[in-house]
């Protein structure tokens, strides 16, 4: 318990940095891979490759690369300079958009086919039908492995610890400054996590209850 | 699937789609030839830092690093199938002491960021007097954390299959242990061996978090390369040369997994999982 309690000032800025990087990430991502989703069932074959290829690339690279490239690699190329947070933002927005895409590329599968075909009856268009009809449906009916996959990025928000930035998982360097016990310091942090994820299980319990989709 | 969203194009649409895909085509091109040029602006593409790649010594390390990152994919992923199949039948158990400790257990280090499961290992034993490598606190981290998810993946694979098969069983006089290890285990692995694949290759990426506790797998060797003098500081180079041997690896992987769906797929004796169960499964593990 003294370990928290004299540190306070420690713990409570990094968790705040943790949620901010969080939302901002969330938020990135949900929009980033709504459209890749988008690109990849559109009726055009290009638009579906390059989705599909951005998919395999990114799924298939380890997050902490990504983190690696934005902070040691991508400075050198001297286009524009970005901060260590919104390079952190931007690295789990690149890794977890392709996620997202295939969540919501499956909730676009779980749409029944009569909803667009009614959609093309009325003559409404591709982007009208997706964007208005098909949607709006799939992402409600997504909200348990979308909330999954926010879940590993909140979890994942920690590896920016290890690239400068002052967010919970790097509270620990802090601490073996201070001398204090760095043992029992990540467990108070592996608590905050354990209480970060329950408040995000209650959200995903709450929104599946009042957005399911009665068939 | 996606044909439903939109009809069969007639001549005018055709040549809109056309215009997209031209459009498309070029502005994708033009992102790739702008980040082209600015490495090859930055020096990035000049023979001298892609020199290092040619030296024995640079060779051999390299693939030694590969190795390392290998050793503690293979020795996290034996432990924590091991450890998934011990705590799927925990959570399974008719006691109800044991379920409670088993889904105690796996709830906890599934909320825990790997990342910070390694550092308990690494920076928190030690503290109290237990002695551990880099190797140790990456394997032991990827393990609990991955376990835990293959335990969810195991028990949902079990939980799936039809009920006669354990009734079956119970009625040639099997106990409870042989119900479970030689009528369910090996049914629910086989059905959901796509998703256990999956999970395989998340261990495999995060072992590149064993980077920022030291542990000298691939991407740490990257940054070393990256930041030799001597071969001009390649870091670009070398961070392009480690993706690549990632993205393979884990490209070999996945396509192990599509091949042993599409196999399943045939073969009827597999009980199908519906698919909704196993992409829970499979996308949580993300």
């Amino acid at each position: 318990m003294d370990v928290l309690l004299n540190n306070l000032d420690l713990f409570g800025p990094f968790f705040l940095r943790t949620i901010e990087l969080f939302v901002l990430s969330a938020v990135g991502s949900l929009i980033w891979g709504t459209i890749l989703a988008m690109l990849r069932v559109s009726p055009v074959p290009v638009f579906r490759a390059i989705g599909t290829a951005y998919v395999t690339i990114a799924r298939n690279t380890p997050l902490t690369l990504v983190f690696a490239f934005f902070v040691f690699a991508y400075p050198l190329l001297d286009i524009v300079k970005v901060d260590y947070f919104p390079a952190a933002v931007i690295a789990l927005t690149v890794y977890t958009s392709a996620f997202i895409c295939e969540v919501v590329r499956s909730g676009i599968n779980t749409v029944p086919v009569g909803q667009a075909e009614a959609g093309r009856a009325l003559g409404l268009t591709f982007n009208q039908i997706l964007g208005q009809v098909v949607l709006p449906q799939a992402l409600r009916s997504v909200v348990p492995p979308l909330i999954s996959t926010l879940i590993a990025l909140l979890k994942n928000t920690t590896i920016a610890a290890g690239f400068s930035v002052a967010e919970a998982g790097a509270i620990r360097s802090y601490l073996s400054e201070r001398g204090d016990n760095q043992l029992v310091g990540l467990l108070w942090v592996a608590l905050g996590f354990i209480i970060l994820v329950t408040v995000l299980s209650f959200v995903q319990r709450s929104l599946e209850k009042r957005w399911s989709v009665a068939r | 699937m996606s044909n439903v969203l939109f009809d069969v194009p007639g001549p005018r649409a055709r040549v809109r789609y056309r215009t997209y895909a031209v459009i498309g085509t070029v502005v994708v091109l033009a992102f790739i030839a702008y980040i082209g040029w600015r490495f090859y602006d930055s020096g990035q593409f000049t023979a001298r830092k892609w020199e290092w790649l040619q030296y024995a010594q640079v060779q051999s390390d390299l693939a030694n690093a590969v190795l390392q990152t290998l050793e503690a994919f293979a020795a996290a992923a034996v432990l924590a199938l091991v450890f998934g199949a011990i705590f799927a039948a925990g959570r399974l158990s008719d006691h109800a002491w044991i379920r409670g400790i088993a889904g105690f257990v796996v709830e906890f280090f599934r909320a825990i960021p790997a990342l910070i499961l390694m550092f308990l290992f690494y920076f928190g034993l030690p503290t109290v007097g237990v002695p551990m490598t880099p190797f140790l606190g990456v394997v032991l981290g990827l393990t609990l954390y991955n376990g835990s998810v293959l335990a969810e993946i195991f028990r949902a694979g079990i939980q799936s299959l039809p009920k006669g098969q354990s009734e079956a069983a119970y009625a040639l006089g099997m106990r409870k242990t042989q119900v479970m290890f030689l009528v369910l285990l090996p049914q629910a692995i086989r059905a959901m061996l796509p998703t256990i694949i999956s999970q395989l290759v998340v261990l495999l990426k995060d072992t590149a978090l064993g980077f920022i506790i030291t542990f000298q797998e691939l991407l740490y060797y990257a940054r070393y390369i990256g930041s030799q003098g001597s071969f001009g500081r390649p870091i670009v180079p070398s961070t392009i040369v480690a993706t690549g041997i990632y993205v393979v690896m884990c490209l070999l992987l996945t396509a192990l997994a599509t091949y042993l769906e599409r196999r399943n797929r045939r073969n009827k004796k597999v009980v199908g999982i519906p698919p909704a169960a196993g992409e829970a499964a499979l996308v949580s593990a993300a």
